[in-house]
């Protein structure tokens, strides 16, 4: 016998790992849900860390009140068949109450009020650890991150004094008050998570795969044409063969034109491609290091 | 690409300044295997462009921070992935500027493969030795050298053969099995992706050659079983009544089912029943596979406990000499009361003794100096509050390996190998 595991399995008892170790430090954890690829990755891995045991922790969906109605159809489905409880943090009950205050104009987005909604949600919730689906290959920033990264009270984190990380071994010890976040597919690369979801065949959105939607350009990013954007006179509306590389409010997500309707094309065109992910995210683009500026204060 | 299913990952450290060409040589394999995208380079051309420089600054690809581009330093370990058909490879990219030691100890830890420049107009510096001892230290697998900047020295196989006699034999002292070196010129490309076609007496594969076929099969301990007790998973539903398994990672070893066990530190005996995963039952489980293991026999097992087999025990002791790498700005209390994980265990510990501080340059052992200070490396004496499941550090770096925590502000102060 071969004592070898691929490179993907390497990674899922990584993330395993990671995950139980969450379940048996912390009183209280969360998983962050978004609706992406990434958080149904971890949903899955989570699964496969308790089985045959439920997961032992709620997920936690901040949302804008702009996603794609695709990805709350399947949150409430995945919810229902893991059995566990979904907890709802509300941007539009947040702006209602005159909690935040809403952007306006043309390039109007949600993205920054998550923030603030995200933090009340887990103070509300007293939860001393929330799990996200953030990768280190994904943005800069987050190439800094640890697996398990402190954060205040004030729910900020401090990238110049973080604490060193080191084998397998985590730190999680924190004052009253304080929390962590926990990022166990730290490790995976865009590609590994495609050919890991194909390996296994993890169940997706349609939204990522190619589909005719109705859309528009905008400074070289295609959106789709909803509501919640505000469209310019001269943008003009077209039927396009899209699909989504990543998933997130409908106002900041670009698609990609693509053939690609099966995960094993998905693979070849992420393989191939010379354009990172969130090369289509305008949150991102907002300056060179809007990341890092959202993450201190709290984003995840 | 339809054989993704069957590639390895490799896991490699590097350290240096950027005087030794470490950025170009990083940018050179991210380039040449393209895992550099069109949107990254383009930000970090118009980044380069409004600092005044004028090529393309590929250190701007791994200096994420804001602090770290205002500064041009490299503040903390940058990971960086890229992938051959053959391999992924995550380079921990460790700067040599501020807290060097920590970072590169950091980066250490989980590496296969240490990689090390050397300058060939230099040869072997105090930096260059620095690096081995640490390498050496942190029981890396595998050391490949890199003698860079070889357009520099025209090529010369004298200068080549010179620095590596040099450094093979002052690293004859070292703790490193597994040596190997290649004449490089990461600026011009020269036997970094591609052979140099200007190194005609050097018969040896490239870098990227040499990463993708380095043999890591064997960097798991696969002889002594130790599985560290993580979780105990019971679902209490009515198909699981009776269902209670023991969640974790293999620290070292190869199971299976019907094996004899003994469960630390209660001494029970039992029979594996069965090693179930979320894809089903397995025959075997080894390092560093996630399993939950089920006993024949009900006995009280949590978190922290170790199931290892009869015949080949770790060490139980609550008296330990580690060898710590000190990472706070507050030095190492002599007599000093430090929480310390170590698997899935947390005791508190006492430090009874400074036996020696090594000098990292030289190797030199001071038994006078007490003083660690960051980034300093000592072997010390603990004394634990309960025993610790161990093996030396160079047998098992997951049954060797051990943090102390401060109790007071809860940083992570130190990393120590067992020894």
């Amino acid at each position: 016998m071969n004592y070898h595991l691929n490179h993907l399995k390497e990674l899922e008892s990584e993330s395993i790992f990671v995950i139980r170790e969450v379940a048996a430090k912390f009183e209280n954890p969360v998983l962050m849900f978004s609706g992406g690829k990434d958080s149904i990755l971890m949903t899955y891995l989570a699964q496969k860390a308790f089985y045959p045991a439920r997961i032992p922790f709620p997920l936690l969906h901040i949302d804008t009140g702009h996603n794609f109605p695709e990805t709350i159809e399947f949150r409430d489905k995945l919810v229902e068949r893991l059995g566990v409880k979904l907890i709802v943090g509300s941007v539009q009950e947040a702006i209602d109450n005159g909690k935040v205050t809403e952007e306006k104009g043309y390039n109007a987005s949600r993205n920054g009020l998550q923030t603030a909604v995200l933090l009340e949600s887990l103070e509300t919730g007293k939860y001393d650890a929330a799990l996200g689906g953030a990768r280190r290959d994904e943005e800069k920033a987050r190439a800094k991150e640890r697996f398990f990264s402190h954060r205040d009270e004030f729910g900020q984190w401090d990238p110049k004094n973080q604490r060193p990380e080191l084998w397998n071994i985590f730190n999680s010890k924190k004052q009253f008050g304080e929390h962590f976040r926990v990022f166990p597919i730290s490790n995976w690369t865009e590609l590994d998570v495609w050919q890991y979801l194909a390996m296994e065949k993890v169940p997706l959105p349609n939204l990522y795969f190619a589909h005719k939607r109705q859309c528009f350009m905008r400074d070289g990013i295609v959106l789709a044409a909803t509501d919640v954007i505000q469209r310019r006179p001269e943008e003009e509306v077209k039927e396009m063969t899209v699909r989504f590389r990543t998933i997130g409010d409908m106002t900041c997500t670009g698609a990609s034109l693509s053939k690609a309707d099966t995960l094993q094309k998905i693979i070849e065109e992420v393989a191939s491609t010379r354009i990172t992910e969130r090369g289509g995210r305008s949150d991102d683009k907002r300056s060179e290091t809007s990341m890092e500026d959202r993450k201190k204060q709290g984003y995840f | 690409m339809s054989d993704y299913q069957n590639m390895e990952l490799l896991r490699f450290t590097t350290a240096g300044s950027v005087d030794d060409g470490k950025s170009t040589l990083i940018g050179r394999l991210l380039y040449d295997s393209k895992s550099i995208f069109e949107d990254q380079y383009a930000a970090i051309e118009a980044s380069s462009l409004r600092r005044g420089e004028e090529d393309v600054n590929l250190a701007l690809l791994t200096d994420g921070l804001k602090a770290e581009r205002e500064q041009g330093i490299t503040i903390d370990v940058a990971y960086r992935y890229f992938s051959t058909p053959k391999r992924k490879l995550i380079i921990a990219d460790t700067p040599g500027h501020i807290q060097y030691t920590r970072n590169m100890v950091t980066g250490a830890s989980t590496a296969n493969v240490a990689l090390i420049l050397i300058d060939a107009r230099n040869g072997v510096v105090e930096q260059t030795k620095r690096h081995a001892i640490i390498a050496s230290l942190l029981q890396i697998p595998h050391l490949v050298v890199c003698i860079n900047k070889m357009d520099l020295v025209d090529y010369r196989e004298e200068d080549y053969e010179k620095i590596k006699d040099d450094f093979t034999s002052w690293g004859s002292k070292l703790d490193i099995n597994d040596m190997h070196f290649i004449p490089i010129s990461a600026l011009k490309g020269d036997n970094v992706v591609d052979k140099s076609e200007r190194m005609d007496w050097y018969g040896g594969s490239t870098l990227l050659y040499y990463l993708e076929n380095v043999h890591i099969g064997s960097d798991h301990n696969l002889i002594d079983c130790r599985f560290p007790v993580q979780y105990v998973i019971r679902p209490n539903t009515d198909e699981y009544h009776d269902y209670r398994g023991y969640a974790g990672r293999i620290g070292g070893g190869v199971f299976k089912k019907g094996d004899k066990v003994m469960v630390m530190p209660s001494g029970f005996t039992s029979t594996i029943k069965k090693i179930d995963t979320f894809d089903g039952e397995v025959a075997e489980a080894f390092a560093p596979m996630s399993v939950t293991m089920l006993l024949e026999d009900e006995i009280d097992i949590s978190r922290g406990d170790m199931i290892v087999r009869e015949n080949n025990v770790p060490d139980s002791e609550q008296d330990i000499d580690v060898m710590v790498c000190w990472f706070n700005e507050k030095p190492l209390q002599l007599k000093g009361k430090y929480t310390i994980l170590h698997t899935t265990q947390e005791a508190r510990c006492i430090v009874k003794e400074i036996r020696y501080k090594l000098d990292i340059n030289s190797l030199h052992r001071d038994l006078e100096d007490n003083d660690i200070k960051m980034n300093d490396i000592a072997r010390i004496s603990i004394r634990t509050t309960k025993p610790l499941f161990t093996d030396a550090y160079r047998k098992n770096r997951i049954t060797g390996s051990i943090i102390f925590v401060d109790e007071s502000t809860n940083e992570t102060v130190a990393a120590g190998m067992i020894i």
